[in-house]
């Protein structure tokens, strides 16, 4: 066989098993939200049905959860905003939290630092949901039940170590003269937090709070079990309601869970580059 | 659940002029400006960890868990969600990540779409999960009752099938977000390195064992460990594919813990479940803060 044919062989192997396992991961990958979509489009009488296509497909399920006329989702916008509220709320506090510390680990360098980062690596690798026994029991001795700051106290102390990590990661391609210059000009270790450190770390922090407010936005256990009911259940939570009774208004659930999914769907998006960033910052090192 | 990163290794820097002479007024704003991290780890961290070791310490929830026949069976679907689950997702990640630094528009599309379980929250894929694998009224069996006219298997009625739908939703959910840190970790292996390879004429298969694997190996492993301590905390695949069922068979750890404490109101018995997990947990988590300080990689 010629080199040339031998080459053209291989390219056309490589065109064949790209066509394949690109197939595959189509479906693979689109199969679950096809059935979101396909279910949120069928009426309520179409849902017990042998359909692999909406038949009359219709917008009346999206039109119910927009007017809240059903009564599990009588205060479904409401229930968006506090999910907003807490995402936001958490996003601050860990970028506050979060850079305060690394700047005391990377900038100030206190000998102690490395206990702070200890602390920060063991909260990282506890699971979440294993702590959510006690968690339960000492908010409700303090009276936080049914509480938003609750809620937000869990996420913020999950949130902040992986915080503390990136932004020690990042901080540290900051150079220290700067530090040293405005120290030089007599600046306090507030103004060099503020007008040399913040500044400098801009990109992180967009990185940071997106990550903080999605895994808020995505969160259910501590919602679950911290938000029993009235005014403050956050979306995940009344969502997981709708598995609760015997009816089963699956098309009106799944056109609730596609406008929730929108939000951090635009987000991942369109910080698609932030968010993938930090990926090829390092690398491999073996 | 975290964006990707690799954690690059602190350059060694000079020493500071004021390494040694931290002046005393800089002491103190170290400290306030440490505090509320450190006030968060001990009230949301150290109390609770605290305080679910002493609600765990009664010997006899841990006999009334022995005795419940949930338990073995609880066990042995953590053990399964963890080996399959993590080792078959990390598996497919490392194949796709090499299929994905294949260059041109055309990939970098598909990458785009394949992202998307990782984009939609939890909640919305496992409900529609759950939904698509109803056996009488779900879209699996309907395509399959189209194409073959046959009625396709009670997915989540059966145990094993059921477990096995709780580790294909775990999967499809996790398997874009390794796959990307996978692909970085490739992308940042020098390209000279395999021109070098092609240049003594290796073959596809000879560049991924000499030189691909050794530089991820370090990489994997420490996915390897993350992925495991994460599908351990897991709650909610199990909660919103098969719900525990049926007949309570699919319970892992962590929504058993749940179950015990809340569903049947004993905290210390709930409690006690979590800890049985410790002689798993306890040598990840050493073994994965050892890896994390050795190589700098953060995920």
């Amino acid at each position: 066989m010629s080199l040339a044919r031998t080459a053209r062989l291989s390219r056309g192997v490589t065109h064949a098993t790209g066509a394949i396992v690109s197939i595959v991961l189509l479906i693979w990958t689109l199969l679950p939200i096809y059935n979101i979509i396909r279910v949120s489009m069928q009426a309520k009488e179409e849902v017990l049905s042998t359909s692999v296509v909406p038949l009359e497909p219709t917008l009346i399920a999206f039109q119910t959860v927009y007017n809240q006329s059903y009564w599990l989702l009588k205060s479904f916008w409401r229930q968006m905003g506090n999910s907003f509220y807490i995402g936001v709320t958490v996003a601050l506090l860990t970028l506050t939290i979060g850079t305060l510390t690394s700047f005391v680990i990377g900038r100030m360098r206190i000998r102690s630092g490395w206990m702070l980062t200890n602390a920060a690596l063991l909260t990282y690798t506890i699971p979440m949901s294993f702590l959510a026994i006690p968690f339960y029991s000492i908010m409700g001795k303090y009276g936080l039940t049914n509480n938003p700051i609750a809620v937000i106290a869990v996420e913020v102390t999950f949130a902040t170590p992986y915080a503390i990590f990136i932004f020690q990661q990042y901080g540290a391609s900051i150079p220290m003269e700067l530090d040293e210059a405005a120290r030089i000009d007599g600046a306090s270790p507030p103004q060099i937090f503020f007008r040399v450190y913040l500044p400098l770390m801009a990109p992180a922090l967009v990185a940071i709070g997106t990550y903080a407010l999605l895994l808020s936005w995505n969160e259910y256990l501590y919602a679950f079990l911290l938000l029993s009911g009235g005014n403050v259940v956050t979306v995940p939570v009344a969502l997981g309601k709708f598995l609760a009774g015997d009816e089963a208004p699956w098309n009106l659930l799944m056109a609730a869970a596609i406008i929730y999914a929108i939000p951090p769907l635009i987000i991942y998006y369109a910080f698609r580059r932030k968010m993938t960033g930090g990926l090829t910052m390092g690398g491999v090192k073996g | 659940m975290p964006i990707a990163a690799t954690m690059e290794a602190h350059p060694a820097r000079p020493a500071s002029t004021r390494r040694g002479g931290l002046f005393v007024a800089d002491r103190y704003w170290a400290a306030a400006f440490a505090t509320p991290y450190i006030a968060v780890f001990a009230v949301f961290v150290i109390y609770p960890i605290c305080y679910g070791v002493w609600l765990g310490s009664n010997p006899a929830s841990y006999r009334a868990l022995l005795d419940d026949p949930i338990y073995p069976r609880t066990i042995v679907n953590t053990l399964l969600y963890l080996l399959f689950g993590v080792n078959l997702k990390l598996a497919l990640a490392m194949a796709l990540s090499g299929f994905f630094t294949r260059a041109g528009w055309y990939y970098k599309a598909l990458l785009l779409v394949f992202m998307l379980p990782w984009a939609i929250p939890a909640l919305p894929s496992y409900l529609s999960i759950n939904w698509m694998l109803n056996g009488q009224w779900g879209l699996i069996n309907n395509i399959v009752w189209d194409l073959f006219q046959v009625d396709g298997p009670p997915w989540l009625d059966s145990p094993n099938l059921a477990l096995g739908s709780v580790i294909y939703g775990h999967i499809w959910k996790w398997l874009p977000f390794w796959t990307l840190i996978f692909l970085a970790g490739r992308l940042a292996i020098p390209r000279e390195l395999y021109e070098a390879a092609d240049v003594d004429g290796a073959t596809k298969a000879q560049k991924f064992v000499h030189v691909t694997m050794p530089l991820m190996a370090g990489l994997y492993l420490v996915c390897t460990l993350l992925s495991t301590i994460w599908a351990l905390g897991d709650f909610n695949a199990v909660r919103f594919i098969s719900g525990g069922g049926p007949a309570l068979s699919t319970h892992v750890l962590a929504t058993l813990g749940i179950r015990n404490a809340f569903e049947l109101g004993d905290p210390g018995m709930g409690m006690a479940t979590v800890l049985t997990a410790l002689p798993l947990l306890i040598p990840l988590v050493i073994l994965l803060m050892r890896q994390l300080r050795r190589n700098q990689v953060a995920v």
